[in-house]
Order: structure tokens, then C-alpha cells, then sequence
């Protein structure tokens, strides 16, 4: 008798091998299985080079809503907005300067979708610094930089550095009349230690603004080099500078224990509210053994090992959720109001008045009395100043609670009256009487470099904050008032800069008073 | 080097570098050698030998009836050029705050950006503007004058045609 007519058997293996094809490639590309039980829940994570930034399990004091509000993870969020929309962007991009521009019009009026991406790229990168500005907001106010979490503060500061740097580089790129002044003022704030020493007199052997300006530009005026290096910078150099410092920035994250949290959170969270979905429900076993571990159920039943819950999914889907809330924001921002595009740039005709983007208005208010305080002076003072801040305040009390440590809301409180009071107060005198120069036309330049409304306000804002620190016995307290004041500062100059200054940078209550020709 | 079998050695003598120490420290301080010079060299990269820029220099012919203390500017260039009595003298439109480009109007000058403003000589009528506008250098030629840029003169130098 023959054997009935079976394959072979090596081709059989072949066909089995080929129908199990997928599922293997699946299965050893996800090799932890379904986040079903503690332990896969766990393997999830580590497995996974993207999300084993995150620990593997997270407090429940981070979930709450009103310790992180989202707002690094929305500031992330829009970052990665503005990533897919600027790689598509440079599909058509043309980095030269009147093919800028018309590349830009290309995108905006031919290119099917381009508007909406050129619309939706604009407005994430406006989203991502108010939020990151917000996020360092809320770290200062729950006294989150303090030990061990200092320098993480600091790549912080790096980051707020880069994210501002990207977005003054990406305003020149369309080439038009608000890119080319806003840009030859940047340069020249850049230039501006030349007000120092001019007045010095040692321009002519030591000019590090001359070098400055000319490292910037490539070039003693805006033109291709200066497109060119702006482009290098905005597309390629500063994006990986921020995704390395983001990388740093999670990681240390996680190595500090997660976010900062009161030392009595534990007692202060109590028990979690009913069954937590899904891990707490899982029936306690009844034997404490390893195994139990093993195969995903805890013996801490209803706490989790020191009050935490797996990561998955309780933090991704909070994440997830902020995600897709500022895709939600930008998108609607992006359908709302187009992107703005000007006529070709002009080199003979500033555009009047010519403004910086939004957030440098508060700066170009303060330029307007002295080039160097409001584009050198003041910025590095406050980036020293915040670069400080947890190296100074080496206190306990009140890590991880919002307006923690001595004097607290009471000191914020005060603190807004004092920085909106001065900032307001200044502006409205120089406004309506004028600054020195108006009154004695000789006086020497470095006498307005050091006395005008810039460092006035900042000395003020200082002598407020000493003596808060003398009263309260704390320098918590001192830099509670000193952040709150600069942020009421920048508020005022930055509105001011943004709606009460027309044609000339002179005083309008409102733009509908403007001097038409 | 070597330790010579039989020679008695105190843990307290001096030890001699291993082979792995010294491969370790010529291949750091060749990698941070290399590092330096490599950086030294690149940060010469940024500033080009040639500045690509436009010419400076340029020729005009001023209209004939043009008055004495009014500007004339050229098309695309920042220079205001005047002419009276004593000659002919060319004024940067270059403001010295940040670099905007001033408007002259019946007074002098105003600026766009800050609200500097300048006397007809250039000189500072009203902040945030630092210093006077430049005075450039000016030549007769026949028939016109070549105004360069990119040289600045002492205020009062005037040219007679
Ligand atoms: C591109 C900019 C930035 C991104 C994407 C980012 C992202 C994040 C994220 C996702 C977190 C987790 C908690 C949360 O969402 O609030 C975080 C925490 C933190 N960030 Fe940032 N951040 C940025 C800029 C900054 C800045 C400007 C500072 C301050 C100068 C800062 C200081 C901190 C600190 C100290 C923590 C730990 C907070 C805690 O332990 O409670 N970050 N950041
Ligand atoms: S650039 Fe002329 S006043 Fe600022």
C-alpha cells in the first residue's frame, strides 16, 4: 500500500510557517503581549525604547489634575504638531529670498491643504510657547525645581531657550516686510552691546555685538546668508537640540521619582475612590507567594506598592487625552485664522510699525528706551536669575503644593499688586512725560543705558524681593515675589508692545486711532 | 614595561603604568586634542572670507532744482543726499537704534520702528537712538557723485561739484 497523498512534510512546515507569518511578525515586534495584568502592563513599558522613558509605574499624586495641569505634555504636543506640519512644509519651501516668499504664496494660495498646515504649523508654535511658559509657570509655583529635580529646571530653561530661538528663526522664513524688520531688529538687538561700548569708547578693539550680529547675518545686512543660516537653525539645528534636550528632560523625570509631590501626599490622597480600573479589582489571592506577583495580582490590594498605579494605562490615557485636546486646539485656532503674509520684503521701506512676534513685544517695548537693556541686559538677567532659583532656595516646606513655602498666596497676592503697580506705573510716566533724552538732549548715552524704564522696573522688582526675603526669613518667599513680578512685567510691556503702540511705536489707546496715509 | 620574574616588589613601590592605562589616556587626550582643533578650525566656518553683499558704492546725478536743506534719496538706498550752499554731503538713512530705515521729513529725519528722530545734519533730536546718523563719503565725479556706504566720513565734510 502507498501512503495516502500527503505534502511532504518539509512543505507543509513551509505552509504552516507562512499562514503564522503575521502573527509572529506581530508577536516579536510587541513581544510583551497584551497589557492585561500588572506584569505585562509593566513589560509594556520597559520594552518599548519610546516608552520606557516613563517608570513603569506612576503616584497617584502625578494624575491629579492640578499637580503638572498637562501642560508639559501639551507643550510636547504642540511641538510635535509643529514637526509633521514643518516637514511637509519643506516640501515646497524655497530658501532663498524672493523664492521665500514666493514659495510661501505658493503653499498659502496653490498648494491643495497647504494653508490649512502652514495655518496649523503657525499656531502650534504660538500654542507651544504660551504652554511652555505656563509649564514653567506651574513648576515654580509648586516648588517643583528644588532637590533632586534642580537641574532639570535648568535643561528646562534650555528648552523655554530653544523653543524661543525656533520660533524667532521660523518668522523670518516667509520673507515678507514683518519677517525682514522684525528680523533686521533682532539682529541688531544682537548688535546692541555696541551702545555699551560705543559710550566706552573700545568698539574699535573689542565689538563682541559686531561679532554677534555678523555670526548671525553671515553678512552685514539680511539677505541669503542670513535666510540660509536662519533655515539651518530652524529646520534642523535647534529641532534636534530640543528633542535631545527633551529626552534629558523625561528621563531625569523618571529618575527623580517622578513629578515632586508633598512629603504627606500618601496621607493627604487617602484611599483610592472605589476599585481603581482595572489592576485594583483583580480578587486578593489568598497566598502572598511569588507566584502571585508573577502572574499579575498584587498582594497590596486597593494600594498599590507605595501608592502607585501601573503607567498603563492610567498615564497614557491622561496623556494621550492632553494630546489630543491641543491637536484639538491648534486645529480649530488653524480653521479659524490664517497665518499672516505680507507684501516682499523691502530693504528701503520698514514696515510701519514693525513688530516682533508677540512674545518679544514686551522686549522691543523696553528697546524703545535703550537697545541694549531690553535686548541684552534685562534677558540675561532674568535667565540668570530663574537659572538660580533652585540653587538659592534650598528649603523643605512646601515642595510639590501650589504657592508652597513661607508667605505663599499672601506673597503672590501682594506680589501681583507690586508687579503690575510698577510696571504700569513706569510705562504710563515715560508715556506721557518721555525719558530722559526728550528733556536734556546731551546727556550721555550710557546715563540712559542705566537710568531708563527697564532697569528701573527690574530694581524695583529686585529691592521688593530682598525685602521678602528679609521679612519672611526665606528665599522662597523672595522668589515667589520676584517670579510674580517679572511675569506681571512682562504681561504689561507685552501688552502694551502688542496693542497700544502704532506707526512710530507711538502711544494709541487703540489701533482705530492710527494715523492712515 | 615589563616586571622582571624574581624581582621582589613591595605593594608599596611605585607601580608601573599598565599597557591599558596608557592606551586609555593617549586615545582621551588625542580625542579631546582633536576636538579642539577641530572646533578652533569650524568656528572660522561662520565668517566667509568675501561678504556677499551688494555693492556700496553708486552713482547719482542730483536734479537740477533740487533745494537747498531737501533730501534727495535714490532708488534703493539708504542715503539721503543734500546739497547747499557750501556743497554737496550724503546722510545714512541707517537708523542707529536697531537698524530701521528713517524717513526725512521737514525737521530731519523720524524713524518708523522706535520713534527716534534726527536733525537735518543727523544729529539726535529725540531717543531711543544712541548715536547721529553717519555721514558718507562723497566724490564728484563728472557730471555727478559717487556715494559709498560703506565709508563713513566726519559730519560737515561736504563736496563741491
Ligand atoms: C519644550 C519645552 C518643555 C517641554 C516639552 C517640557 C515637558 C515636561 C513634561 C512632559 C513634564 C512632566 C510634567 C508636566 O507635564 O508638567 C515636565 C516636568 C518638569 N519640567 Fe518641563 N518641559 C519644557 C520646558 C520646561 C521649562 C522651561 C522648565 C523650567 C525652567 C521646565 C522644568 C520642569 C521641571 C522642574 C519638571 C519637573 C516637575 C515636577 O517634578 O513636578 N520644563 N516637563
Ligand atoms: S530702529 Fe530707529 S528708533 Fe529703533
Amino acid at each position: 500500500m502507498s501512503a495516502p497523498a500527503t505534502p511532504p512534510p518539509a512543505l507543509q512546515e513551509l505552509k504552516d510557517n507562512l499562514r503564522a507569518a503575521p502573527r509572529r511578525i506581530f508577536e516579536t515586534a510587541f513581544r510583551s503581549g497584551k497589557p492585561t495584568t500588572d506584569r505585562t502592563r509593566s513589560t509594556f513599558i520597559f520594552s518599548n525604547v519610546f516608552l520606557h522613558l516613563h517608570s513603569v509605574r506612576v503616584h497617584r499624586w502625578t494624575l491629579r489634575w492640578s499637580t503638572s495641569m498637562g501642560l508639559g505634555i501639551a507643550t510636547t504636543a504642540a511641538f510635535l504638531l509643529t514637526l509633521i506640519t514643518g516637514i511637509l512644509l519643506m516640501f515646497y519651501y524655497k530658501p532663498y529670498p524672493e523664492a521665500a516668499y514666493q514659495s510661501i504664496k505658493d503653499i498659502h494660495f496653490v498648494v491643495p491643504t497647504g494653508r490649512f498646515i502652514r495655518n496649523i504649523h503657525r499656531w502650534a508654535a504660538n500654542v507651544m510657547v504660551v504652554t511652555v511658559i505656563l509649564h514653567m509657570a506651574r513648576t515654580f509655583y509648586t516648588a517643583s525645581y528644588r532637590r533632586p529635580r534642580e537641574f532639570n529646571w535648568l535643561i528646562g530653561m534650555g528648552l523655554l531657550a530653544v523653543t524661543l530661538g525656533l520660533s524667532f528663526t521660523g518668522y523670518l522664513l516667509p520673507w515678507d516686510q514683518l519677517a525682514y524688520w522684525a528680523i533686521t531688529i533682532g539682529a541688531n538687538i544682537a548688535q546692541s552691546p555696541r551702545e555699551v561700548t560705543d559710550a566706552v569708547g573700545i568698539t574699535g578693539w573689542f565689538d563682541p555685538g559686531g561679532m554677534q550680529k555678523f555670526l548671525l547675518l553671515g553678512s552685514d545686512s539680511v539677505g541669503p546668508e542670513a535666510l540660509i543660516r536662519f533655515y539651518l537653525l530652524h529646520v534642523m539645528i535647534l529641532p534636534l537640540a530640543l528633542m535631545a534636550l527633551m529626552s534629558v528632560h523625561f528621563w531625569r523625570i523618571r529618575k527623580d521619582g517622578g513629578l515632586a509631590r508633598p512629603a504627606d501626599a500618601d496621607q493627604r490622597l487617602g484611599n483610592p475612590p472605589g476599585p481603581v480600573y482595572p489592576v485594583f479589582t483583580e480578587a486578593p489571592m489568598k497566598t502572598y507567594s511569588l507566584a502571585a506577583i508573577v502572574r499579575g495580582r498584587t498582594p497590596a490590594v486597593g494600594k498599590g506598592p507605595e501608592n502607585t498605579v501601573p503607567s498603563m494605562p492610567h498615564l497614557f490615557y491622561a496623556e494621550l487625552g492632553v494630546f489630543m485636546l491641543t491637536t484639538l486646539v491648534c486645529l480649530a485656532l488653524a480653521l479659524i485664522s490664517d497665518a499672516p503674509l505680507k507684501e516682499l520684503a523691502n530693504p528701503s521701506v520698514p514696515e510701519n510699525p514693525a513688530k516682533a512676534p508677540w512674545y518679544f513685544l514686551g522686549l522691543q517695548e523696553l528697546v524703545s528706551f535703550s537697545a541694549f537693556v531690553g535686548g541684552i541686559g534685562i534677558p540675561l538677567l532674568v535667565l540668570a536669575g530663574l537659572g538660580l532659583i533652585p540653587y538659592l532656595d534650598r528649603e523643605e516646606t512646601g515642595t510639590g503644593e501650589w504657592f508652597g513655602g513661607p508667605g505663599g498666596r499672601y506673597v503672590v497676592r501682594q506680589a501681583l499688586l507690586v508687579g503690575f503697580g510698577a510696571s504700569l506705573a513706569i510705562e504710563a510716566f515715560a508715556i506721557r512725560f518721555g525719558w530722559i533724552r526728550e528733556w536734556y538732549l546731551a546727556v550721555p548715552q550710557l546715563v540712559v543705558t542705566i537710568l531708563n524704564p527697564g532697569t528701573i522696573l527690574a530694581a524695583v522688582y529686585g529691592l521688593y524681593s530682598v525685602w521678602l526675603v528679609k521679612r519672611y526669613r526665606s528665599t522662597r518667599a523672595g522668589a515667589l515675589g520676584l517670579f510674580t513680578c517679572f511675569l506681571c512685567g512682562f504681561l504689561v510691556l507685552t501688552a502694551i508692545g502688542t496693542y497700544f503702540r502704532g506707526p512710530n511705536w507711538v502711544f494709541y489707546w487703540s489701533p482705530g486711532d492710527w494715523p492712515r496715509h | 614595561m615589563t616586571v622582571m620574574p624574581g624581582t621582589p616588589q613591595s605593594r608599596l613601590d611605585p607601580e608601573p603604568m599598565p599597557r591599558r592605562d596608557l592606551l586609555g589616556l593617549a586615545s582621551l587626550w588625542s580625542a579631546a586634542s582633536a576636538l579642539l582643533f577641530a572646533l578652533l578650525g569650524a568656528m572660522r566656518l561662520p565668517n566667509a572670507a568675501i561678504v556677499a553683499a551688494p555693492s556700496k558704492s553708486f552713482g547719482v546725478t542730483l536734479p537740477e532744482s533740487l533745494p537747498a536743506g531737501e533730501a534727495f534719496v535714490p532708488p534703493n538706498r539708504a542715503v539721503a543726499i543734500f546739497r547747499d550752499s557750501e556743497g554737496v554731503y550724503a546722510v545714512s538713512t541707517i537708523c542707529t537704534h536697531l537698524g530701521c530705515v528713517v524717513k526725512p521729513n521737514a525737521e530731519g529725519f523720524e524713524c518708523p520702528c522706535h520713534g527716534s528722530r534726527f536733525k537735518p545734519d543727523g544729529a539726535v533730536a529725540k531717543g531711543p537712538a544712541p548715536l547721529p546718523l553717519q555721514w558718507l563719503k562723497v566724490k564728484a565725479t563728472n557730471g555727478g557723485f559717487q556715494v559709498d556706504e560703506g565709508k563713513t566720513v566726519p559730519a560737515g565734510t561736504r563736496v563741491k561739484a
